[in-house]
């Protein structure tokens, strides 16, 4: 039948944002219909996302129900939750969870912030920088290991976590000039990233590359002309 | 009876974020073995394998499993025991999500800033850092009115998920108003969540289980002293 007002799913998100696409590709996974809205959060923020997210004005937001619901891994748990049977995004086991939320934690509180400043960074901290980027990297690599995914042998929470590293970290290394993430370094986190770019529904959601790429390019210059 | 199941806690005397995963395996009525790490000394050779990433505190260990991030301790111990005590996370999404968001606020916001005012050497930043974890403390109180709706904790009748992650940091804060005659928890701004605390404080399952204010406020006092003489 047809899904009535409270039942429907509102993303308000940004097109290059891996934050938002985390959401949309665990909807898009798990075969939930939503409707999307773009915000332009460096223009001007709308009167409706400073109503639905007073407190961090960021996007994603989530609107199910009537309720609002934001950050990226808040917003992918309460998909979880909800929408339990279909394309599990954690397992089953509770150490294995605790597990999946710990890496994912590091992902989205060390991991990240460090590549990006790594490729963009000021020059006075870019060796620093570097050095935790492979750091980071490293415990990656050896927890990812022989699996397809992290989640095994099925997108999970860390690989959605990790959107970042798949595919918007390849493109801003590009931008920048700046090479930690070889395939020489890190075989398996390349064979990794591969694997979730070319999935069929991840592919659909991820943003274009020219796009990113211009978007970086104007945004933090090219450090190789710096 | 079964076999006795293997539960090991490394933590230190004064972690907050200890007592959280202390706080939970008490509402689960679960036995286990407390390992006291050295505040300041070297990492015991089972945290430093336990936890190779962070080398922190709290570090869970069931049945030779390591269970990390006090958070995921509570969610894991929920989990795991899900047949004894309360619940302590709510069954609702949504109602989880608050959780889950509130939490991630105080941890990631309002903790770390209170912490930097008492770091700081700027008497700048040291306002401008309170003046955030007073407004914060106004959002809390809002939360806390409308998740608990009208029951004594953000769980409910029962201590919850979010309880224990604010409730926490009380013994702290509580310790740092005490010493420096600070008044952050202020009955005029945020009156329910004054009176969550002393109900939080005053639990079976907390008020044996987190250090004691005095004794906080004396450590506070000799580590100020420590780093004013090295400064």
């Amino acid at each position: 039948g047809k899904m009535n007002q409270e039942e429907q799913v509102q993303v308000l998100g940004l097109w290059g944002s891996p934050f938002s696409k985390r959401v949309e590709m665990v909807l898009k996974l798990k075969g939930i219909p939503y409707e999307y809205i773009e915000e332009d959060v460096y223009v001007q923020k709308s009167p409706m996302l400073l109503k639905l997210n007073p407190i961090h004005k960021k996007v994603p937001v989530l609107v199910h129900q009537g309720k609002s619901i934001a950050e990226s891994l808040v917003i992918v748990e309460y998909i979880e939750d909800t929408w339990k049977t279909s394309y599990p995004m954690l397992p089953h086991d509770p150490y294995e969870r605790s597990m999946a939320r710990f890496w994912a934690k590091y992902v989205d509180d060390k991991v990240m912030l460090t590549l990006w400043k790594a490729c963009w960074g000021p020059e006075s901290e870019r060796e620093k920088m570097v050095e935790e980027a492979y750091e980071g990297l490293k415990y990656l690599e050896e927890e990812l290991g022989d699996k397809q995914f992290f989640g095994g042998e099925t997108i999970g929470f860390v690989d959605i976590a990790a959107d970042f590293i798949a595919y918007w970290f390849g493109i801003a290394q590009e931008a920048s000039g700046v090479m930690i993430m070889t395939a020489e370094k890190f075989p398996k986190l390349q064979r990794w990233s591969q694997n979730f770019v070319g999935n069929n529904i991840i592919k659909e959601v991820l943003p274009p590359k020219e796009k990113l790429m211009a978007l970086f390019k104007a945004q933090f210059g090219n450090n190789a002309s710096n | 009876m079964g076999e006795r199941e293997e539960v090991k806690l490394l933590g230190t005397w004064y972690s907050p974020v200890v007592a959280r995963a202390k706080i939970a395996l008490r509402l689960k009525s679960v036995d286990y073995d407390y390992f006291e790490e050295d505040l300041f000394g070297s990492k015991s050779e089972l945290l430093l394998k336990s936890n190779p990433v962070h080398k922190k505190v709290p570090v869970l260990i069931h049945n030779n499993k390591p269970i990390l991030e006090s958070l995921n301790i509570v969610e894991y111990i929920d989990e795991t025991w899900n047949a004894s005590g309360p619940s302590i996370l709510p069954s609702h999404p949504h109602d989880r999500s608050q959780a889950r968001f509130w939490s991630a606020f105080v941890d990631d916001k309002w903790f770390p800033t209170l912490i930097a005012t008492t770091i700081t050497k700027s008497e700048n930043a040291k306002a401008k850092g309170m003046e955030e974890v007073g407004e914060w403390l106004l959002l809390l109180e809002d939360a806390f009115i409308s998740i608990s709706k009208g029951e004594r904790f953000f769980g409910g009748e029962v201590i919850g998920f979010m309880d224990i992650c604010l409730g926490s940091f009380l013994v702290i804060l509580k310790a740092r108003e005490k010493l420096k005659g600070e008044n952050i928890l202020d009955k005029s701004k945020t009156p329910s969540l004054c009176k969550w605390a002393n109900e939080f404080l005053a639990d079976d399952t907390v008020k044996n289980v987190v250090p004691e204010i005095d004794r906080v406020v004396k450590f506070m006092r000799e580590f100020e002293a420590e780093t004013q003489t090295r400064a």
